[in-house]
C-alpha cells in the first residue's frame, strides 16, 4: 500500500474548469498509457484537451484516434490486455455504440476508465442531458459513480483507476457527469501536483497480460460448463468493490481531506420525506430542502454516487426511518413498472417489515431543465401520496401534457 | 472434472499455452493414412515433408535421428482428412479404413 | 527469407494439435505457415469465427502464443491497442521486449463485411501491425451464410440456389485491392498450397515499415461441400482458374504477380474450380450455363487487368 501525505494547500493550483476539462486533467495526471476515443457532444472537450496535452508534450501517452466508439473500446480493451493505463470517454449514440465491447471489457476484467457525459438518447437526436445512456449501460459489468461538481469529478477520475485496478476488482469504471450542465460548466477546481496523484495511483501492475513471455490466451469460447462459473468470478469481484472504495477513498482524504461515500446525506437524519436522486440534481434538491426546511418541512436529501454496485445495505439504513423517499430521475425505462433508480431503491427496502413509500419522478428528459418548482412540485405530489397511502408507482414531471 | 469458479484463472484466462494436447481428435478419424517408406523422399534422403506441411493438424512426425528418418503418424490428434496422401507427391501415403 | 524444410522443422508450432476444426480445414495449416513467418515475440488478436471458436474451447487452447479474442468485428482496433500499448510503455521505459510483432486475424466475414470500418481505420492510422484475413468464402462459423467475400454462383444458406436463383449473384469484393488503396506499404494474397510464397510474403508483411495486408485463401471441406483431402489442392486450383490470383502490392502502387500466378501461361477454366465442391453443383445446369459463363468472364477480365497493373503480358 502507498503511503499518502497531505499535499500541502500551497502545492494544489485552483482553476476555473468546465467538467470535461477537469476531467481531461485527470486523466493527464494519471499518467494514462493509452486513450483510444472518438468525438461526441458533449464529451468532446476531453478527448480535445487531452490531445493538446500530447501535442505539447504533455503527456507520454498514445492517443489513438479511432473511427468509432466501437472501436474505442475495442482499442481500450486490446491496450489493456497488455498491461497499459487506459481511458477513454463518450456519451449517449457513443455509449450506445460501444455496448457490445461493455460487456466484453467488463468480462475479461480489464480495469479501464471511461468518462461519460450524460446525455440522451436518439430519436429525436438530441444533445443534451439525461441518462438514459448510462443507465442502458447498468447491467454491462462496469462500475458506475456519478458526480455533482467538477471538483468531483477530478477527483472521481483519479480514484477510479486505483479502484479498477486494484487485484481485488479488476473492473472498469464509469464516471459519468451530466452533459452541458456540468461538462461545460465552469467550477473551482481544486488541483492537485502531479507527484501526489502518481504517488497515489503509481503504475498498473496487471495481474494477467499478453506477454511473449508468458503465453496465455485470453477471451476463449466459454459453454455450459464453464461460462457460469466467470459470471460468478464476475459477481464476487462486483461485490468486492465497496471495500476497495473505501480504502482508496479513506486514502484519498488523507492526501486531499476530501471524501464523497458510495452516496452523499443532506439533513436526513429526523426528515419524513428523503429526495433520493443524484448527478447535478443533487444539487438543485439541496437548494430545494434548504428552502423547505425554512418552512419547517423535515426533508432530507440522499444524492447517490455508485450507482453500480448499488449500495443497497448502506441505504436502507439511512431511507429506513423516513415516511417517503421521492426519486428524481432522468430516465424513462419504456414498459418497465417504475425506472431503473426507483427499481434499485424499491428492491432496497423491500425487506423491511415497515417500508417508507417510495415515488418515482421522471425529469428533464432530453435536458429538459429541472428548476427547483420541479422538485418542490414533487415533494408536495409525496406528501399527497403519503396523505393517500399510496403512490402510483412512477410519473412524469416537467413535461407539457 | 470441471472445476470451482473460486480454482480457475479469472475471464477464462488460459494460461496454459496448447493445452489443447490433452484433447484427443484421433477418435474423429474414419480412414487412417498409413505411410510406406519405400518410395518416401523423407526417409530416402530428408527432403519433401509435404505431408508434414500441409497436415492441419501437426499429425505427421518427421523424425531425424544419428543420420537416419524416420516416419510417423500421431494417431491421437490424426483426424483421417488425407490431405497428406493427396498431396503426396510419390503415392507413399495411403488411406485405409479405420 | 529461404524457405528450407530442415529450419521449419526446427520451429516450434504456435498452433498445437488438439484444435476442433474440421477435418481437412485449410485454416489451421494457414496458421501454420504464419508460423513459420514469424521473427521474434508475437501477439495475435482474433476475431470471432471458426478459427478463433474451435481452437479455444475452454478449458483448451491450442495457441502456444499470446492471443486475444474480443468479439468478432473488432480485430484491427483490438491490435491497435495492443500495439500503442506497447509503444506507450517502451515509451516509458516499462516494456521489456525489444520488438513484439501484433497480428490480428479475420475470417472473411470479419474482415470483408463487419469488420471492415476497423480494418479501414487501423491501416488508416498507421499502427505497425500485420492484418491476415482467412477467407473461407462465408460465413462458416455460423453455418455457412453469404459474406462479401462469397464468389458469384457459390450457394450458402443466406444465398441458396433455387429454381431462380444460381446462389450468389453479387461479384466478390475486391477487398486486397481496396486496402491497397489505403496506400498501406504492403498488400499481399497467398494460399497454403505454394507454402514457400506464403512464408516468404508474410515474413515481408512483418517486416513492413507500418500496416500490412495478407488476404489468404482457406478452403473449408464442411462448408464447400469437397473432399477434406482436397483442401490444399482447392487452393492451387483457386490460384490456377484466376480465383485467388498471387500477387504483391507495394505502398499502393507497385503491383507484382506472384511467381505461381505468373508462370501460368493461361488460367484453367473455372468449370474445373466449381466441379470440385457441392456448393457450385447446381451451376451445371442448363439454364445457369449463361451465368457461369459471365463469371469465367469476369474472371479473365480481372485477371487481363492484374496482368496489367503488374506488367505482365
Ligand atoms: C456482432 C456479431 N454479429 C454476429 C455474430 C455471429 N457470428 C459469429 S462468427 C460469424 C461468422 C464468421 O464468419 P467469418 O468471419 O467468415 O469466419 P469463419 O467462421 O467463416 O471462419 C458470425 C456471423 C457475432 N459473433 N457478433
Ligand atoms: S490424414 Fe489429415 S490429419 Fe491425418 S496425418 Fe494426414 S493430413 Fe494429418
Ligand atoms: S509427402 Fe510423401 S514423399 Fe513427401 S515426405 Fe510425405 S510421405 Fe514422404
Ligand atoms: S466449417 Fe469450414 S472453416 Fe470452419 S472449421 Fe470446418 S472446415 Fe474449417
Ligand atoms: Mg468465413
Amino acid at each position: 500500500m502507498t503511503v499518502v501525505e497531505r499535499v500541502p494547500t500551497d502545492k494544489v493550483v485552483v482553476e476555473g474548469m468546465t467538467g470535461d476539462a477537469a476531467i481531461a486533467h485527470a486523466l493527464k495526471q494519471c499518467d494514462i498509457d493509452v486513450l483510444a476515443a472518438y468525438p461526441i457532444t458533449p464529451q468532446t472537450i476531453i478527448v480535445e484537451d487531452f490531445q493538446k496535452f500530447v501535442a505539447n508534450g504533455e503527456v507520454k501517452t498514445r492517443v489513438i484516434p479511432v473511427e468509432s466508439e466501437h472501436s474505442a473500446m475495442s482499442a481500450c480493451v486490446g491496450a489493456s490486455a497488455v498491461g497499459a493505463r487506459v481511458a477513454t470517454a463518450t456519451a449517449s449514440a457513443g455509449l450506445a455504440l460501444m455496448w457490445e465491447i461493455l460487456y466484453c471489457a467488463a468480462s475479461m476484467r480489464m480495469p479501464i476508465v471511461l468518462a461519460v457525459a450524460n446525455r440522451a438518447l436518439s430519436a429525436p437526436i438530441n444533445i443534451h442531458n439525461d441518462w438514459s445512456d448510462s443507465y442502458g449501460a447498468r447491467d454491462s459489468g462496469f462500475i458506475q459513480i456519478y458526480c455533482q461538481s467538477c471538483q468531483e469529478a477530478y477527483d472521481t477520475v483519479i480514484m477510479a483507476f486505483k479502484i479498477a485496478e486494484d487485484h481485488d476488482v479488476l473492473l472498469p469504471v464509469m464516471v459519468c457527469i451530466d452533459g452541458f450542465i456540468l461538462s461545460h460548466n465552469v467550477e473551482r477546481v481544486e488541483m492537485l501536483p502531479t507527484e501526489a496523484v502518481q504517488q497515489f495511483l503509481g503504475v498498473r501492475k496487471p495481474a494477467i497480460a499478453l506477454d511473449p513471455d508468458n503465453p496465455v490466451t485470453m477471451g476463449p469460447l466459454a459453454l455450459t460448463d464453464y461460462y457460469f462459473e466467470f459470471k460468478e468470478q464476475q459477481d464476487r469481484a462486483m461485490a468486492r468493490v465497496p471495500e476497495v472504495f473505501e480504502r482508496v477513498e479513506s486514502e484519498f482524504e488523507k492526501m486531499t481531506g476530501r471524501r464523497y461515500g458510495r452516496f452523499e446525506t443532506y439533513r436526513v437524519e429526523d426528515a419524513d420525506i428523503i429526495i433520493f436522486t443524484h448527478s447535478t440534481p443533487g444539487g438543485t434538491a439541496k437548494a430545494v430542502v434548504d428552502a423547505l426546511r425554512e418552512r419547517g418541512e423535515k426533508v432530507g436529501v440522499v444524492r447517490l454516487r455508485m450507482f453500480r454496485p448499488f449500495p443497497a445495505e448502506a441505504l436502507r439504513e439511512v431511507l429506513r426511518n423516513a415516511k417517503a423517499v421521492a426519486v428524481f430521475e432522468k430516465c424513462r425505462s419504456f414498459g418497465a413498472p417504475s425506472n431503473p433508480l426507483a427499481l434499485e431503491v424499491r428492491t432496497a427496502l423491500y425487506d423491511l417489515d415497515e417500508r417508507p413509500l417510495v415515488t418515482d419522478f421522471v425529469i428533464g428528459l432530453g435536458g429538459r431543465d429541472v428548476p427547483p418548482s420541479t422538485i418542490v412540485e414533487g415533494v408536495e405530489k409525496t406528501k399527497e401520496y403519503l396523505k393517500a397511502g399510496r403512490a402510483p408507482l412512477y410519473e412524469t414531471l416537467g413535461v407539457r401534457k | 472434472m470441471s472445476k470451482r469458479f473460486d480454482e480457475i484463472p479469472m475471464a477464462g484466462i488460459i494460461i496454459e499455452p496448447g493445452n489443447a494436447m490433452e484433447y484427443k481428435t484421433g477418435g474423429w478419424r474414419a480412414m487412417r493414412p498409413v505411410h510406406t517408406d519405400e518410395t518416401c523422399l523423407w526417409i530416402k534422403n530428408g527432403t519433401c515433408g509435404l505431408c508434414w506441411i500441409y497436415c492441419p493438424d501437426n499429425a505427421v512426425r518427421l523424425i531425424e535421428e544419428n543420420g537416419k528418418y524416420r516416419y510417423e503418424y500421431d494417431y491421437d490428434y490424426c483426424k483421417g482428412c488425407g490431405i497428406c496422401a493427396n498431396q503426396c507427391p510419390t503415392g507413399s501415403i495411403k488411406m485405409e479404413s479405420e | 527469407m529461404a524457405v528450407r524444410l530442415k529450419d521449419m522443422l526446427k520451429r516450434e508450432p504456435i498452433l498445437s494439435s488438439g484444435h476442433r476444426m474440421c477435418a481437412g480445414c485449410a485454416a489451421p495449416t494457414v496458421v501454420k505457415l504464419m508460423g513459420m513467418a514469424l521473427r521474434g515475440p508475437t501477439i495475435v488478436c482474433e476475431a470471432t469465427g471458426c478459427l478463433e471458436v474451435a481452437t479455444t474451447i475452454y478449458p483448451f487452447t491450442a495457441w502456444k502464443i499470446p492471443w486475444i479474442h474480443v468479439a468478432f468485428e473488432n480485430a484491427a482496433a483490438v491490435a491497435s491497442g495492443v500495439v500503442e500499448a506497447i509503444n506507450a510503455m517502451r515509451d516509458k521505459g516499462r516494456y521489456k521486449d525489444e520488438q513484439v510483432d501484433v497480428i490480428a486475424i479475420g475470417g472473411d466475414g470479419g474482415t470483408f463485411d463487419i469488420g471492415f470500418g476497423a480494418l479501414s481505420g487501423a491501416l488508416e492510422r498507421g499502427h505497425k501491425f500485420v492484418y491476415m484475413v482467412y477467407d473461407n468464402g462465408a460465413y462458416q462459423n455460423t453455418g455457412i451464410q453469404r459474406s462479401g467475400g462469397t464468389f458469384p454462383g457459390q450457394e450458402t444458406t443466406t444465398s441458396w440456389a433455387g429454381k431462380v436463383e444460381p446462389g450468389k449473384r453479387q461479384r466478390k469484393k475486391p477487398l486486397a485491392e481496396i486496402v491497397a488503396a489505403h496506400k498501406i506499404p504492403y498488400v499481399a494474397t497467398v494460399d497454403p498450397y505454394h507454402y514457400r510464397d506464403f512464408i516468404t510474403k508474410f515474413r515481408k508483411a512483418l517486416e513492413a515499415d507500418g500496416p500490412a495486408f495478407i488476404h489468404a485463401f482457406s478452403p473449408c471441406p464442411r462448408g464447400w461441400r469437397s473432399d477434406t483431402s482436397k483442401s490444399i489442392e482447392l487452393a492451387k486450383l483457386a490460384v490456377e482458374t484466376g480465383l485467388h490470383p498471387l500477387y504483391e502490392v507495394i505502398d499502393g502502387k507497385e503491383w507484382i504477380m506472384s511467381g505461381p500466378s505468373k508462370r501460368l501461361k493461361e488460367l484453367r477454366p473455372v468449370d474445373e474450380y466449381f466441379k470440385t465442391q457441392g456448393q457450385f453443383k447446381h451451376l451445371f445446369k442448363p439454364e445457369w450455363a449463361e451465368f457461369r459463363a459471365w463469371i469465367q468472364e469476369e474472371v479473365l477480365k480481372d485477371w487481363e487487368e492484374l496482368k496489367r497493373k503488374c506488367g505482365v503480358s
